[in-house]
């Protein structure tokens, strides 16, 4: 009986260090962005990786996404009225939540494993070592680059992810549910409120940021050897998405609670 | 002068350094012997304070390495790593030349360039390595790569992790001269690890033998060899049978 419990007050401690310590990562990351030297070069690279290079798998899962969404809103009882209820679902559903979170899902797994293993691979290979004696602190050379790209690019992968979701809905609407093209999106635009779109430009910022964070962290914690790489990644990506739902439900409930 | 006292330093159950004490003078050239996995590679990130010693001070010119200001200390530096620890995103050029291109030491580019590859020519490479990535090279070329970045900003200190090792023998001797040569014409100090008797008879002035986590012995390389030391002579010669386990 004892020993259970001194094993279970050992892994809530451990859990509880472990969330200590990346609090304390993303709070030196951000304290970093005060302080000079800046590498503009090493930000651009990773707004162009994290960005650019992301935006195909994010715009087709929300393609997808958004003709799927109108398939079952309409097959789910709305047939009345159908016409007005689709388009306005879709266009609230895409832009609140499944933009933000299916962007912010998307991009964790591409980015924050790559970060991790690329990160985790100069932590083995003494390249963060060499780094530091070269004057370089890994922070501002390595993290803060990929976290500031992240928070600033993921808000617009899901503002183009949004589009190309309700995209696909109107696709979908309009050439097997026969909807007038005209209507559809009129009763999109009516519908969507300018807070619904900025909630979920601010949940795809919170997102970015948890995504470059945890790759950054786990990589520079990484383990010896190309195990420790493996694990790092698994747990960069497992983390991310985890705290990417756990955000989303927080910044829902702050948002639209009231 | 770099001092170094008592220091203690333990992974997990591994007790690597149990009481280090070794003194390396100004503009003096000292190597670093013993066997694999004593902890020699450690002790030198001790000293640039990139591992954290459980026990024991170090002081560079009577500065703590731990309090010491960052960047003002590490900017007297230079490290050759084991694995040469180049950045393979970058091409060769701008590894050799990364502290010229940015922080306090930054100069323009076609300038940072022309001294990259001045130094990678005296480190025997060829000038048109300069844009090739590190991944194209071999792992001698690469070594002498992390070389020629060690000494790119002309450091006072610098420490050469297993300079020649990988290296043919005509290129061990390059490297040795060179290694010398930094030491008696730019009165840099040198602290070089190293497994080969040839390159230790090149570059010290002074070694000192780690064995089981301590000093065993140090002196002037000229007393190397009648040192009466057990553990030394062992390691000299190259000898299975002695005090050194030959299995550890
Ligand atoms: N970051 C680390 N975490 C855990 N153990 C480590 C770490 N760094 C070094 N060690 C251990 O410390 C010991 C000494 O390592 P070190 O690299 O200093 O050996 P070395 O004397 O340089 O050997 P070699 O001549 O083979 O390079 C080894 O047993 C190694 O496993
Ligand atoms: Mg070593």
């Amino acid at each position: 009986m004892i020993r259970l419990l001194a094993s279970l007050g050992r892994a809530v401690m451990g859990a509880l260090a472990s969330i200590g310590a990346v609090v304390l990562y993303a709070a030196q990351t951000v304290s970093h962005l005060f302080r000079p030297p800046f590498y503009p070069r090493e930000f651009l690279n990773a707004l162009i990786q994290i960005g650019w290079l992301s935006l195909p798998v994010v715009g087709l899962t929300a393609f997808f996404t958004g003709g799927a969404l109108a398939l079952q809103i309409f097959a789910g009882g709305s047939r009345y009225g159908a016409e007005e209820v689709v388009p306005s679902i879709v266009a609230i559903g895409m832009v609140r939540e499944l933009g933000p979170v299916l962007g912010g899902l998307m991009v964790a797994a591409r980015v924050a494993s790559s970060i991790a293993a690329e990160i985790g691979t100069m932590k083995v290979t003494e390249q963060i070592d060499a780094l530091t004696t070269l004057s370089t602190n890994p922070m501002k050379y390595l993290t803060l680059p990929r976290v500031l790209a992240a928070t600033l690019a993921v808000p617009v992968l899901v503002a183009v992810g949004d589009s190309i979701g309700i995209f696909g809905g109107y696709v979908v609407g309009v050439n097997r549910l026969d909807f007038n093209a005209a209507t559809y999106i009129k009763n999109t635009v009516d519908f969507l409120e300018g807070w619904d779109i900025i909630s979920g430009l601010v949940k795809g910022a919170a997102f970015g940021f948890i995504v470059a964070t945890m790759g950054c962290y786990h990589g520079m914690n990484s383990g010896r050897g190309a195990q420790g790489v493996g694990r790092a990644t698994k747990s960069a990506v497992v983390s991310a998405s985890v705290l990417i739902f756990a955000a989303n439900y927080i910044l829902t409930e702050l948002f639209f609670a009231a | 002068m770099i001092q170094l006292t008592d220091i203690h330093k333990t992974f997990g159950s591994n007790h690597v350094l149990r009481g280090v004490n070794l003194e390396i003078a100004k503009g003096s050239s000292m190597v670093i012997i013993g066997g694999s996995g004593t902890g020699k590679s450690v002790l030198l990130k001790c000293i640039l304070g990139l591992v954290h010693p459980d026990q024991g001070t170090i002081m560079v010119d009577g500065q703590n390495v731990e309090t010491a200001s960052r960047d003002p200390f590490l900017a007297r530096f230079g490290m050759l790593f084991q694995g040469a620890a180049l950045f393979d995103s970058l091409p060769v050029w701008q590894n050799v030349a990364f502290r010229l291109l940015r922080g306090s030491l930054k100069r323009p580019k076609t300038e940072a360039r022309e001294i990259a590859i001045e130094k990678l020519r005296r480190v025997g490479l060829k000038p048109d390595v300069a844009d090739k990535f590190p991944a194209e090279l071999s792992g001698g070329m690469q070594k002498r790569v992390g070389l020629a970045r060690a000494i790119a900003a002309d450091p006072e200190i610098i420490f050469f992790d297993e300079p020649t090792t990988g290296l043919d023998p005509i290129m061990s001797g390059v490297i040795n001269d060179l290694i010398r040569e930094i030491v008696t014409e730019m009165g840099a100090t040198a602290m070089t690890i190293t497994h080969d008797m040839t390159s230790v008879r090149a570059i010290a002035d002074n070694i000192a033998m780690i064995h089981e986590g301590v000093v065993q012995w140090t002196g002037p390389v000229a007393q190397m060899d009648a040192s009466g030391n057990p553990y030394l002579d062992q390691f000299i010669h190259g000898r299975a049978e002695g005090p050194i386990a030959a299995v550890r």
